[in-house]
């Protein structure tokens, strides 16, 4: 195969790569090179998802008889909000942009880092004490708010909400300073050629998602001082019992939440462009309508947050007007995954591992985002809202989308990273473990909803049974998957074959270099004369 | 007095490139922090919507005057630090490093000013008892929920307090950088960021005066 | 009864019930279409163009289509926008109550439904609502947000302290219908549950005219068994458990007969007159180590169904 790309790396000497450039734990905890910032958020984020993981197996446990199982009601609120609470804001919401964006940002745009290094550091460590806050929180006896927050009850209730709020506008900033540095960065960092229409689609979701970062994020950040001065000072904004108004607070928290969803899923939609094309060899199918629905998405999803709201007692107006902003944001999602599945026609497919995990995000996103429409409906939210259903759409889409499509990019770009490939074989048994797994679990979980079992339940009545126990095995298989990807992984780090530069043929800049990269990326820095999907076909180049 | 030179950073391609994304950044910056009080002027708008008579009346009861003053303090300080900026900018060899100090060094004294009027404010406050919550126990307002006007009262020139000391410690440091000898024609960035938030800290409190005292 | 549900959605137990499974599934059918069409493409697609060898490469070099796109841009808008007028339409049966609809007022409170009817009488955990006629029920908290849920009624409502929400539903037939608190509101969320006992209409008119509600008294009922299912049914469990484990508040085991301290450091024999007095003013006296979070129940329970609780947990041993 022909690379026609300039600057494409020949597989020859190694040189110093950035993992071994400066040695020593302060080199790591002083640098700031936006690799080694991205692979410690990885650790972090691992390590929380683990955390988080743990929580969601004692919930299932807990659930899987009615009644006490394993814990009691007042631990088991505090677990599945602190589940919540971790899997959003310490893993999901860092996980793909502060992690793997960081690492890959620069090298896509031919850069030798972000805008602002100090900065991208500053966030890792504000990350870093929003994390410890809100573990503190936990050891303080923990939060049982769920992860919403809603007053009064967080208002009047024991604990260390305070603390726990503290941290979500903590990590707030680091989130912020993310987004800021992406945004500065894909504007005045690119490559010498590296036009708005060559950009790689990951870069396109980094910066919606960074729009909405920036934009969204203050706006949380206000919202828990607030509610944190109400319940210092009592100041009245959303205690009824100071002539607050409860429900006000549901719309600071969605203007945020809602948006966030979609923190979290654009960036898994942006891996995904970069894997369907790279395993199929071939062009992206609708390059402009991928990169627009992006940031039609970032702003369309600020005039939404009003349907998780529908049976709050806002007026029936509101939910006419927010139901209808809820489908228009449902359309470039659409478009975003009948692209996708146009792209693998007449491809040279490849079911590496990080195809299986794209071809897994395909249909469970699409599960997910198909379930979101009884959820938009008015007349189907009323009998749906704050059941399992919803639990089963937010999973879907949180971990069926992003998680699976986190995952897709690290089997993807873990080569690039440590410079070290793993077992294909085992791979490829978690990811079908994980499949199985995963639908066993929350697939059950629609149908209860929908006979009407509601969420945030510690004990349920009778006729749920069967379907907690089935959700509950499924877990277990969930589990296993992980385990063994941990295992599999973490072996190849100390006995894996060495990766070439680009092991999977791909054309984007970061394949261009030595895996893994040296300190400063490119010794000259590239000039770019075709996008990153140019791949040679049968029939010719490709056509736009 | 001399100029120290500045380096370009390692990652950039030239000094253009630097300093048009230090701005672009601070731009962004300061979206977020238009964003963080933009949620206390809902809450403003809301409680205002829900207690007419009470708000009026409440707001009435602080004092016009010191608003006033601290209004034309922080518009003379924006002056003094726009002209900052332009020393810094048309510096050649130096020979406006004095300039540069003294401009900042009377913004800074400004921003002092504006807080020594709100001590007076807050203190006042404090004893007759205008606080937020529970705390509250005036008793020349004749309304219901008066607490929820003061509540806001004191989140929103609180924060915008604690921006103004922020922006203090900033424009402190951009001072002694500039006694230092680091900011010249070729390189004024930190003036003009530090000088930026400083304008937005004022944009700030001329939205916060009217719809506090004056309404 | 009315059919028994399907593998979707509960047994449809309220007039609207029908439009909203309908409107289900039409979105139902519309996603499974979507779905078999994207994976059915999928598989079809990973199966033939298969990478066979190493150095294979795609057999197509299109990037983009504009009809094509311009297509499945427009179809799902127009088919997103059915979903919401429909939707809409739906949503406003479900809001508004028919004018001659029967009031009854809904008190939420940690964890308990109290229902006021307009004859004056009072339940707990048990609405009485007559078949065939419109219900609206006008709800208001005393503490932190609930929610009013009737699956087979397909209705629900966040219950909200200082202001009034509301939801009314036509019960088809007489019977049993679950309600759910489904929002969040702490320990007892998961036992805030009540019933909606739906009665012939001419029965329920007779009730209301007597004003008092058929179950009520418990004749002929042996007290402690009685006791047992008010337990739960008026949601002591949310608070207190029969096993000995601490909850919100004191295990009833073994509480009849001791010596209880209280916080203001006086000693009571747990008796008949001091259970009574416990649940109709808790506050009276407050047991040591616990706050006081218990509300009252006066007028919520009838004098049997107290005498019936005090037989319980006379009865844990
Ligand atoms: C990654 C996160 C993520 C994503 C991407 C989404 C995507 C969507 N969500 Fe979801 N949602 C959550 C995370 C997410 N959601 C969370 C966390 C909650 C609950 C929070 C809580 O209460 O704790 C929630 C709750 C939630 C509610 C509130 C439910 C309730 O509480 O009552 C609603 C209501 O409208 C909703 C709708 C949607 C819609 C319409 C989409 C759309 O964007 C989906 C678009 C995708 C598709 C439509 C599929 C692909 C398209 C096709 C296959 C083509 C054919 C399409 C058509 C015919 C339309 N979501
Ligand atoms: C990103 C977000 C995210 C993720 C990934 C998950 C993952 C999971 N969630 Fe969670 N969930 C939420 C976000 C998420 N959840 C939110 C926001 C809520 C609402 C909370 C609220 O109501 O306030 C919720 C609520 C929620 C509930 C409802 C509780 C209730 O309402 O009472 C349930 C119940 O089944 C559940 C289950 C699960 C399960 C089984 C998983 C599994 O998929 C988890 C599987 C993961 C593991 C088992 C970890 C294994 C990891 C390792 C072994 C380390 C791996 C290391 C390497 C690969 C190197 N979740
Ligand atoms: C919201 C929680 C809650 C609910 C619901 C509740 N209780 Fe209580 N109860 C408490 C608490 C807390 C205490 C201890 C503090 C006190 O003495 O008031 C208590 C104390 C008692 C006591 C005294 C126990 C002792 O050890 O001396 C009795 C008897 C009692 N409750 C009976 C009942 C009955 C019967 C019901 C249901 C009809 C009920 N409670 C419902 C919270 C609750
Ligand atoms: Cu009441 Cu949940
Ligand atoms: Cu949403």
């Amino acid at each position: 195969m022909s690379m026609t790309q300039a600057g494409f790396a020949h597989e020859g000497a190694q040189e110093t790569n950035y993992l071994q450039a400066k040695k020593g734990l302060m080199s790591w905890l002083y640098t700031v090179d936006h690799k080694r910032i991205g692979v410690m958020y990885l650790a972090s984020v691992l390590s929380t998802f683990l955390l988080g993981g743990v929580m969601a197996l004692l919930v299932r446990a807990e659930l899987f008889t009615a009644g006490e199982t394993i814990m009691g009601a007042d631990t088991y609120n505090r677990v599945f909000t602190l589940h919540g609470l971790v899997m959003v804001f310490l893993f999901i919401i860092p996980a793909i942009p502060a992690a793997m964006g960081n690492f890959v940002l620069p090298l896509m745009l031919g850069a030798k880092d972000v805008a602002f290094p100090r900065l991208n550091l500053a966030s890792f460590y504000v990350y870093c004490v929003g994390t410890v806050m809100a573990l503190y929180a936990v050891v303080a006896g923990g939060v049982d708010t769920g992860w919403t927050f809603y007053t009064p009850y967080s208002a009047s209730v024991n604990g260390p909400v305070v603390m726990m709020t503290m941290a979500a506008f903590v990590l707030g900033f680091s989130s912020i300073f993310t987004g800021l540095n992406f945004i500065v960065t894909v504007h005045k960092m690119r490559a010498p050629g590296l036009t708005w229409g060559r950009l790689p689609l990951m870069v396109w979701a980094l910066y919606a998602t960074s729009i909405i970062q920036v934009m969204a994020t203050p706006v949380l950040g206000i919202t828990l001082l607030l509610l944190a001065m109400e319940r210092v000072l009592h100041v009245g904004i959303f205690d009824p019992a100071m002539g607050g108004d409860p429900v006000l607070f549901q719309h600071f928290f969605w203007f945020y939440s809602h948006p966030a969803v979609y923190i979290m899923i654009l960036p898994g939609m942006g891996i995904m462009s970069e894997l369907v094309t790279t395993f199929s060899r071939k062009t992206i199918f609708g390059y402009r309508a991928i990169a627009l629905s992006s940031i039609a998405i970032a702003v369309i999803s600020f005039l939404v947050w009003g349907h998780h709201m529908f049976v709050s007692g806002q007026s029936v107006y509101a939910g006419m007007i927010f139901s209808f902003l809820t489908f228009l944001v449902a359309i470039p999602s659409a478009i975003k995954v009948l692209n996708w599945t146009a792209t693998l026609y007449k491809g040279s497919i490849s079911l590496a591992a990080p195809m299986q995990w794209a071809l897994q995000f395909l249909i469970l996103f699409t599960i997910g985002g198909l379930t979101g429409i009884f959820l938009g409906t008015l007349g189907t939210d009323v009998h749906l809202h704050d059941t399992y259903f919803v639990v089963a759409h937010f999973h879907y889409v949180m971990v069926g989308g992003t998680v699976t499509a986190f995952v897709g990019g690290l089997h993807y770009w873990w080569p690039k990273m440590f410079g070290r490939m793993y077992n294909e074989k085992l791979a490829t048994v978690s990811s079908i473990l994980f499949f199985i797994g995963f639908n066993v679990t929350f697939f059950t979980q629609f149908v209860m909803g929908s006979q009407g079992m509601p969420r945030r339940y510690y004990n349920y009545v009778e006729k749920f049974q069967t379907l907690h126990q089935i959700s509950t095995m499924g877990t277990w298989l969930i589990g296993a998957a992980f385990l063994l990807m941990a295992g599999y992984l973490i072996a190849s780090l100390k006995s894996g074959a060495k990766a070439p530069a680009n092991p999977w043929g791909a054309r984007s800049l970061e394949w261009a270099i030595q895996s893994p990269p040296i300190e400063h990326n490119f010794h000259e820095i590239p000039t770019v004369q075709e996008g990153p999907y140019e791949y040679p076909t049968t029939v010719g180049p490709a056509k736009h | 007095m001399s100029i120290v030179k500045h380096q370009v950073g390692h990652h950039f391609f030239s000094g253009a490139q630097e300093s048009s994304s230090a701005k672009l950044g601070m731009w962004l910056f300061l979206v977020t922090e238009v964003l963080l009080f933009s949620g206390l002027f809902v809450a403003y708008t809301v409680i205002k919507s829900t207690n007419p008579e009470m708000w009026a009346e409440a707001s009435s009861h602080l004092d016009t005057t010191m608003g006033t003053i601290n209004t034309i303090v922080l518009i003379t300080s924006s002056f003094t630090v726009a002209l900052a900026v332009r020393a810094a900018q048309t510096n050649k060899n130096g020979e406006k490093n004095g300039q540069l100090f003294w401009l900042l060094f009377v913004t800074i004294l400004l921003a002092g000013a504006f807080l020594v009027v709100k001590y007076f404010e807050y203190s006042h406050k404090f004893h007759v008892g205008m606080l937020p919550g529970e705390a509250y126990f005036y008793d020349g307002i004749p309304h219901a929920n008066a607490h929820r006007f003061f509540g806001v009262y004191f989140l929103m020139t609180g924060l915008h307090g604690i921006h103004v000391v922020i922006g203090m410690g900033v424009l402190t440091w951009v001072l002694v950088r500039a006694r230092k000898g680091h900011f010249y024609e070729g390189y004024y960035t930190p003036v003009e960021l530090g000088g930026l938030y400083w304008h937005l800290v004022d944009l700030i409190w001329i939205y916060l005066f009217p719809l506090l005292y004056l309404v | 009864m009315a059919s028994s549900g399907s593998f979707w959605m509960p047994e449809q137990g309220s007039t609207i019930a029908a439009d909203v499974d309908t409107l289900f599934d039409f979105i139902y059918y519309l996603n499974v279409i979507f779905f078999v069409l994207i994976t059915a493409a999928t598989i079809y697609f990973v199966v033939k163009y298969k990478r066979k060898s190493d150095d294979q490469l795609a057999s197509s070099n299109v990037g983009h289509n504009t009809a094509l796109e311009a297509a499945w841009t427009f179809v799902p808008l127009v088919l997103v926008i059915i979903c919401f007028v429909w939707g809409f339409r739906v949503f406003l049966d479900q809001s508004v109550a028919p004018a001659n609809a029967l009031e009854v007022q809904v008190k939420a409170e940690k964890w308990k439904w109290n229902f006021q009817y307009s004859n004056g009488s009072q339940t707990l955990n048990e609405l009485f609502a007559p078949a065939g006629r419109p219900v609206k029920l006008v709800m208001s908290s005393k503490d932190v947000l609930h929610s009013f849920f009737v699956p087979n009624f397909r209705i629900k409502s966040d219950v909200v302290p200082n202001r009034y929400t509301s939801v009314w539903f036509e019960a088809k037939e007489p019977g049993d219908y679950q309600i759910y608190c489904t929002e969040y509101c702490g320990t007892g969320h998961s036992s805030m549950l009540a019933t909606v006992k739906v009665l012939p209409a001419e029965e329920f008119d007779k009730a209301m005219l007597k004003g008092e509600w058929p179950g009520q008294s418990g004749e002929g009922r042996d007290p402690v068994e009685w006791g047992k299912e008010l337990y739960v049914s008026k949601t002591c469990n949310a608070c207190h458990s029969v096993d000995g484990s601490r909850l919100v508040g004191p295990s009833f085991k073994g509480l009849f007969g001791k010596d209880e301290k209280m916080t203001d450091g006086a000693t009571v024999k747990v008796d008949e007159n001091y259970i009574r007095e416990s649940i109709m003013d808790p506050n009276a006296k407050i047991v040591e180590g616990y706050a006081p979070a218990m509300p009252s129940f006066a007028g919520q329970l009838s004098d049997g169904q107290t005498d019936a609780l005090i037989a319980y947990i006379k009865s844990l041993k």
